[in-house]
């Protein structure tokens, strides 16, 4: 018989193998990283553009522009750049994030050939129909509409813009703002950011030399330097706590949301707060969760997370909880927090959330693409992989002692700003 | 092509064995054969509700999620209509913990008055976030009993209100467990760095001496063909008046199926698809439009969904839609446009091989539905469907008679 009250013996994560970035330029001069991996014949490109030039009078031009990147050109129109897409069963995907401005193609590299052109012809020559940018207008406007009808985005538009005010990290759009937008705002961005000067390329799969010869073919060539736009650049204060509050009479649950600007991936100590935030509210056994869902019934679910932004970090905790335990909620926040800063984590804790964090790592690096997402991570936070060997050592070796001291200098409840929205 | 080695326990547990040496990670997915369809109409939500308790501690190990996490492991579950479906990721290295806590549970649960009052709870709070404090939450509430009358698939997996998880008791855990929670409903895949042999010897040394229980059997009302068309409005607080059409279509191991799905990737996948040109783009009816089907065991439900762009008429809206459907039942799609559709379906597959969990829990599914082996042959039955055969399944399936028609309108 076995004893079934005995844990099996296991082992701590020792080896993490990441697949290196191999660099590769292009002709025109367009740095490539390249991700080799997986047994599957397919690719993913991504063309990374970064934001540039943020102006407050127009705050949805970069947004808009990426949105409507392939919705037409001077020789295709929309429906035709798609069916192209379709037709070959590749995916076009445009993403438009706090630093840059992506667009990526998926697609089999049997196909390669013929989708590339298409992915260069958007690139290199959007012309943005007015009757595109008016349908774009509409739906993005009737979307708005039904998302402010949603406590839990609500609560993240008014905690981004008390850290961030109106810089691009923490506007709130409104359908003012769309209604605004011109044809002329958008061409004028798309030729100073969707430049080769502006450009880096990741491509991850099964890559060979076959493949980075098209790539070069397509992209590297009739598409050539040009005036460097100026990036975004901000810096911000720490604000002082404040508490937000957005009451909506007939709310079930109330969305909170509260935190602070912190550092971020380039900050020697950003490794040691993931570890803390992982205690805290990072994983499921979290003590956010045990506490707050696990123990009281409280929300479906609660979490904190450590957000690494170009040009800044921030902390946070969030939920939806009953709306008749708001602040119930709010005090065990505060206790969680606050414990934190007055008592050593528990050995038996800290090991297990190490593990925790080891065994999630080496899970988080499942295939090509997921090595490729570990890699623009440094990339875009100028490092390198160090990077990530710092993380494992700090991982495995910190102390109860340091997080201790980390947790006092890094977090204060009533510094942080605190949103609800739904009923207190 | 997802290879994989099969066998199965004396005590009836199936278990699937997929290696893939190209990560260090392991999988653990185990299908048990109970959704919400089995449950008793007075009593919705059980089987998800059940799923959470199913993390409230077993037999011999008080908690469930800490010593996975101990091994640098990560879980979780999903309830459906159909099935109820776990799965634990960790380092292929620490395999055996998997083994342990999942058996103990199969094995009997701690049955913790505790855990059943938090997770009513936690329940509770979910149907809150999900269902009712979201604009237009509450659509699958009500469009799934306009649409079935007879057949379980009438309520959510959610359950149909609030009062049945708050009702469910102890009692109704245990004999839910006894039934549904034994070695002969289960499916059980290991993939991922993982030895064929080894999880032999694992499976036989944790699994192998839970006792047998006879798997249950299903007696659900089979619904009955639809006669005459549904329709329900309803008004509540929401910005936009939506529409949702729902129309009954073959079930998951139907050829049909094939036909069917490939019907809703005509009309709304990728930016080249029929709604999307025609009702967002050319007609400006729309500001979403989507085309999907349910894909359940027993007879689904093909849906088309969409929210009306401020100031148009919601029969105008409605009318554009049954414009479409009738094209496709007198117009054979061109053959550019199928093998579009097809090479998606292609393209899709090759790309969800990269995801261990993925191939995992689709070849605990395909088992469930007859054979694992049919996971790699789904490419081709899609590629069978002719022109001929979707013009047929259209007009079978977009008939007035055979559709459920809600209208979400705003009070504003």
């Amino acid at each position: 018989m076995i004893d079934r009250t005995l844990a099996p013996a296991f082992r701590q994560v020792e080896n993490i193998n990441i697949i290196k970035a191999a660099p590769f330029v292009l002709d025109n001069g367009i740095p490539v990283h390249v991700i080799n991996g997986g047994q599957q014949d397919l690719v993913r490109i991504e063309l990374v553009f970064n934001n540039v030039n943020w102006n407050v009078q127009k705050p949805l031009q970069a947004f808009a522009v990426n949105s409507l990147i392939a919705e037409g050109t001077s020789s295709s129109s929309a429906f035709q750049i798609a069916e192209k897409i379709d037709y070959y069963g590749a995916f076009l995907q445009n993403d438009y994030n706090y630093d840059a401005s992506l667009v990526t193609l998926y697609t089999l590299s049997k196909h390669l050939d013929n989708v590339l052109p298409v992915l260069k012809e958007i690139v290199t020559d959007a012309v943005f129909p007015e009757e595109e940018l008016e349908t774009f207008k509409r739906n993005q406007k009737q979307k708005l509409l039904v998302n402010l009808e949603k406590n839990d985005f609500l609560c993240r538009r008014v905690f981004n813009n008390t850290l961030f005010g109106d810089t691009l990290y923490g506007y709130s759009s409104e359908a003012e703002d769309y209604n605004k937008v011109s044809r002329d705002e958008l061409v004028e961005y798309f030729h100073l950011a969707y430049q080769p000067e502006n450009c880096t390329i990741i491509v991850s799969g099964k890559v060979d030399d076959t493949i980075l010869s098209l790539i070069n073919k397509h992209l590297g060539r009739n598409w050539d330097k040009s005036l460097k736009a100026a990036h975004n650049v901000f810096s911000f204060p720490v604000k002082p706590g404040g508490f937000h509050y957005v009451e909506k009479p007939e709310a079930l649950q109330s969305a909170i949301r509260v935190g602070q600007i912190s550092v971020n991936r380039s900050h020697p100590d950003f490794p040691a707060l993931q570890v803390l935030n992982t205690v805290l509210g990072g994983y499921f056994g979290s003590r956010l969760m045990a506490n707050i869902r696990e123990e009281k019934g409280y929300t479906y679910g609660i979490g904190s997370a450590l957000v690494s932004l170009q040009h800044a970090g921030y902390f946070f905790i969030a939920s939806e909880v009953g709306a008749d335990v708001c602040s119930a909620t709010m005090a065990e926040i505060e206790k969680e927090v606050n414990l934190l800063k007055t008592e050593l984590i528990p050995e038996d804790e800290l090991q297990l959330v190490k593990n925790y964090m080891l065994g999630s790592f080496l899970g988080s690096l499942e295939n090509a693409f997921s090595h490729a997402d570990k890699y623009k991570n440094i990339l875009f936070s100028g490092l390198d992989y160090d990077y990530y060997d710092r993380y494992v050592k700090t991982v495995k070796e910190i102390s109860a002692g340091t997080l201790l001291e980390l947790a006092r200098f890094y977090l204060d409840f009533d510094a942080f700003n605190k949103v609800v929205v739904g009923k207190k | 092509m997802v290879t994989f080695e099969r066998f199965t326990l004396s005590n009836g547990l199936k278990v699937l064995v997929h290696e893939d040496h190209t990560t260090p990670m392991a999988v653990v997915n185990i299908l048990y054969d109970v959704g919400a369809r089995d449950e008793n109409p007075g009593k919705t939500g059980f089987a998800h509700l059940f799923e959470h308790l199913m993390f409230g501690g077993s037999v011999n190990i008080p908690s469930y999620d800490e010593p996975l996490q101990r091994v640098g492991g990560e879980n979780n579950a999903f309830t459906s209509n159909d099935i109820t479906n776990y799965y634990i990721t960790l380092p292929a290295s620490n395999l055996e913990t998997a083994f342990w806590l999942e058996s103990d549970r199969m094995l009997s649960l701690a049955f913790s008055e505790k855990s059943l009052d938090v997770q009513r709870n936690v329940v509770s709070e979910e149907f809150k976030q999900r269902y009712l404090n979201q604009p237009y939450g509450d659509v699958w509430l009500k469009l799934r009993p306009l649409a079935y009358k007879e057949h379980s698939y009438r309520w959510a997996t959610i359950g149909k209100e609030l009062s049945h998880i708050e009702q469910a008791s102890m009692e109704d855990v245990k004999a839910f467990f006894t039934r549904y929670y034994n070695p002969s409903n289960a499916v059980m895949v290991v993939g991922g760095d993982v030895k064929a042999d080894e999880v032999h010897v694992l499976a036989e040394k944790w699994f192998g001496s839970i006792p047998a229980a006879e798997k249950p059997v299903r007696n659900i009302p089979q619904e009955p063909a639809q006669t005459e068309a549904r329709k329900e409005t309803i008004h509540a607080d929401v910005p936009l008046n939506a529409i949702y059409i729902a129309f009954h279509m073959p079930d998951r191991n139907d050829s049909g199926y094939y036909e069917t799905d490939l019907i809703s990737d005509i009309l709304s996948r990728g930016n080249s698809s029929r709604l999307f040109v025609s009702l967002i783009k050319n007609q400006k009816l729309f500001s979403e439009v989507n085309a999907y089907v349910t894909g359940s065991i027993d007879p689904g439900l093909f849906i088309i969904e969409g929210q009306i762009v401020d100031g148009v008429a919601v029969e105008d809206a409605e009318q554009a839609i049954w414009n479409e459907l009738e094209k496709l039942k007198t117009e054979r799609v061109p053959a550019e446009e199928l093998t579009k559709v097809k090479n998606k379906i292609e393209s899709t597959m090759v790309f969800a091989q990269m995801g261990l969990l993925d191939k995992a829990m689709n070849l605990a599914f395909f088992e469930l539905l007859g054979d694992a082996g049919d996971l790699n042959s789904e490419t081709e039955r899609y590629l069978r469907v002719s022109a001929e055969d979707i013009l047929k399944r259209a007009g079978s399936i977009f008939r007035r008679e055979n559709s459920s028609t809600l209208l979400y309108l705003s009070n504003k």
